[in-house]
């Protein structure tokens, strides 16, 4: 992520003190006299679980040339979840043949559906609210139309799914963020040490005046993947057993070879004194 | 004085030392004195009020023990300066305070000896031990300069020349608790910093050479500074681990890289995950040639893990990047096998006169990954020429390498493991 505010974050380590904050372009001067949400936790990292993708249906005999897929990009909650506490609005940057290529959605569910038939990338940036970030983060993802498997005619009922799972971190959140999701549902906050005071929450403004902003009985839901992180930590814990027992055996080989009592170990620079 | 037996351990001969009885050990009255106890009345100093109080007392000759009770000299107490109301008028208001509170507290300061956990939970407003602390150095200090002849004569009062600061206090504690309450894993990554800067800073000193035998090695590497600097997610110390490692020669270890990229992501605002992860790896593998990460993609593969974790949690991120530094061992540790059979072999062909010895195997070390490496050594003719060129160390001349004491180091598969 290119990033250039690094004197706005220039402390010097005094709660007391309020760094200076650099004038973006586009940003207003309201958000600089926001009372005291400069105030950052340190040390702690808040982190929003998010899965992202596209899911596509093959529109059959509805289907014309110009037209024969509809299909809906979207971000989520990990845990279906609402994101809005988080993210304030969405930018899908479309394929320029499409009208208005950029699409704001300005509440979640952050969700958008069309028809087409190529498939192309599509930009979604996310923009959060402003005790929370400044700066956009950019995601990408590819619209997938057809099918792997390629026999056989589409099917109207079954969709091309592909979504991506990731996490968003903010490793320098300001107090006001973290007093106001603490308790959030769609969020990770870490146990703070007791006796730590917070301001109080603040809850923002025009929240969800549009009805749920979770996404647990979406329409789509029943096509949502799952993820478990479970299955890939096991994988991961048993390769490393496997490559630290080979290890282990080529360090004897080695110090056999050497005739020392002591394996030689290259890894030295590799590990900190 | 010897007794028998000793003579007899040592031999038969007399010990250095002049020997001690044990029986002579106890310590005995003199056999003139007449020893009683007696149950009998006592008074301490250190008592204010009348009660009258026994205990078992040593009677010598007819005669009680004199002098105060032996433990009254520990009845110590802190010297609460007490001001007047005058002096309080006159030097000790202050906005965020009444005299009331003032008076309370200073009464309580001498109650319970300056204990300002006990006072602060007894006070009646609530105030932090930070305030209490606060009104307190600063009321005995204003007084205390108040008092004297002239400002000369408390210069060197401690309490005149450090005076109490609140938020530095207030701070203080906040990282202490910052720092107890951190899991393990956090705590070993700070320790690796730490240790890394102090690596850094080392070689730093040791790059500039002896002549300024005088520069203050670890003046911001300081435990209590580096810790400090991260409690406080200071830009300071993330930048100086930056900036030396940089400065610092090819043989920056991997884990500086890791301390910059970590210091360098959190500088961001926001980032994903998997962001983070690429950021990490690239840094594990800086020292790796493109082959070397091509074969440990390829061991990924084979071990059945995938490339980019599917679920990059925290913890599987944190689980794949330690894989992949393993995979760089285990790639490295095959390689110097390879060598040292390689060596070892040609020692006994005795197509040259150096002997494989340490310094050259460190050499290898070093540029283990910037050297060509064959992954299968071929016994045909194509892949000689360049062997010849790259390959550092021995100068071998192009035959191939006619013994099969070389091993061919296979690619890793799962079921070799």
């Amino acid at each position: 992520m290119p990033h250039t505010a690094i004197e706005a974050q220039a402390e010097d380590g005094g709660s007391a003190s309020k760094p200076q904050r650099i004038i973006k372009l586009g940003k207003t001067s309201d958000d600089i006299d926001k009372k005291s949400t400069n105030r950052r936790v340190k040390d702690v990292e808040i982190c929003v679980p998010i899965v992202y993708g596209t899911i596509a249906f093959y529109l059959g005999r509805k289907a014309s040339e110009s037209q024969s897929h509809k299909w809906t990009v979207y971000v989520r909650g990990a845990t279906n979840e609402d994101l809005g506490a988080v993210i304030k609005h969405v930018v899908f940057q479309l394929h320029p043949s499409f009208n208005n290529p950029t699409r704001i959605v300005e509440s979640p569910p952050f969700e958008l559906s069309e028809c087409g038939w190529g498939e192309f990338e599509i930009g979604i940036s996310l923009f959060f609210h402003s005790d929370v970030c400044d700066k956009q983060l950019d995601l990408y993802h590819h619209l997938k139309l057809y099918p792997e498997d390629e026999s056989g005619p589409q099917s109207t009922k079954k969709p091309v799914v592909v979504e991506s799972y990731n996490e968003i971190v903010f490793p320098d959140p300001s107090e006001c963020f973290f007093a106001r999701v603490q308790n959030h549902p769609a969020v990770l906050v870490p146990r703070l040490p007791a006796g730590f005071s917070l301001p109080a929450p603040v809850p923002l403004e025009n929240m969800n005046e549009n009805g749920r902003g979770d996404t647990k009985d979406h329409p789509l839901s029943q096509w949502f993947m799952n993820f478990s992180e479970a299955d890939e930590l096991l994988k991961l814990a048993a390769a490393r057993q496997q490559v630290q027992a080979h290890i282990v055996k080529l360090r004897r080989q080695l110090s056999a070879i050497d005739g020392m009592p002591q394996p030689l170990k290259p890894a030295s620079s590799y590990e900190c004194t | 004085m010897v007794s028998r037996e000793v003579y007899a351990l040592t031999g038969g001969l007399a010990p250095l030392m002049p020997s001690i009885e044990v029986s002579q050990l106890k310590r005995r009255p003199p056999s003139d004195e007449k020893i009683t106890w007696q149950w009998l009345p006592f008074t301490s100093s250190a008592r204010k009020d009348d009660l009258q109080l026994y205990h078992w007392a040593r009677v010598v000759n007819g005669v009680p023990p004199t002098g105060d009770y032996s433990f009254a000299k520990y009845n110590k107490s802190v010297d609460v300066i007490r001001y007047t109301d005058e002096e309080y008028e006159k030097y000790l208001t202050d906005p965020t305070w009444t005299k009331e509170e003032t008076d309370q507290l200073f009464d309580f300061c001498e109650r319970f000896d300056l204990r300002f956990i006990i006072i602060a939970d007894r006070f009646p407003t609530s105030r932090t031990v930070e305030e209490l602390k606060d009104r307190y150095y600063s009321v005995s200090r204003a007084i205390l300069i108040a008092r004297a002849p002239s400002p000369g004569e408390v210069a060197g009062h401690p309490l005149v020349k450090e005076p109490y600061n609140v938020s530095q206090e207030t701070e203080r504690k906040r990282a202490l608790s910052m720092v107890l309450s951190q899991t393990k894993h956090q705590e070993r990554k700070d320790a690796e910093v730490i240790a890394e800067a102090k690596r850094i800073a080392e070689s730093r000193m040791a790059a500039q050479g002896v002549e300024e035998p005088d520069l203050p090695v670890t003046s911001d590497i300081g435990p209590e500074n580096a810790e400090k600097a991260i409690g406080h997610g200071d830009t300071i110390s993330p930048s100086n681990v930056h900036v030396p490692s940089a400065a610092v020669a090819p043989s920056t270890s991997i884990l500086a890289d890791n301390t910059s990229t970590l210091a360098s992501l959190r500088m961001l605002w926001v980032y994903l995950r998997t962001y983070a992860l690429e950021q990490m790896v690239q840094a594990a593998s800086s020292s790796a040639g493109l082959r070397t990460i091509k074969r440990v993609e390829q061991t990924l593969q084979d071990l059945g893990v995938n490339l980019k974790p599917k679920v990059p949690t925290k913890a599987v991120c944190a689980e794949h990047l330690e894989l992949r530094k393993e995979i760089l061992t285990l790639l490295n540790l095959q390689k110097q096998l390879q060598y040292k059979e390689a060596e070892g072999s040609s020692f006994r062909d005795g197509s040259y006169g150096d002997m494989p010895g340490t310094p050259k195997r460190s050499l290898r070390a070093a540029d283990q990954d910037r050297t060509f490496v064959p992954d299968t050594i071929s016994f045909g003719g194509e892949r000689v020429g360049k062997r010849e060129q790259k390959r550092k160390g021995p100068g071998r001349v192009a035959e191939t390498p006619s013994s099969p004491a070389h091993k061919r180091p296979r690619k890793l598969k799962a079921s070799d493991l």
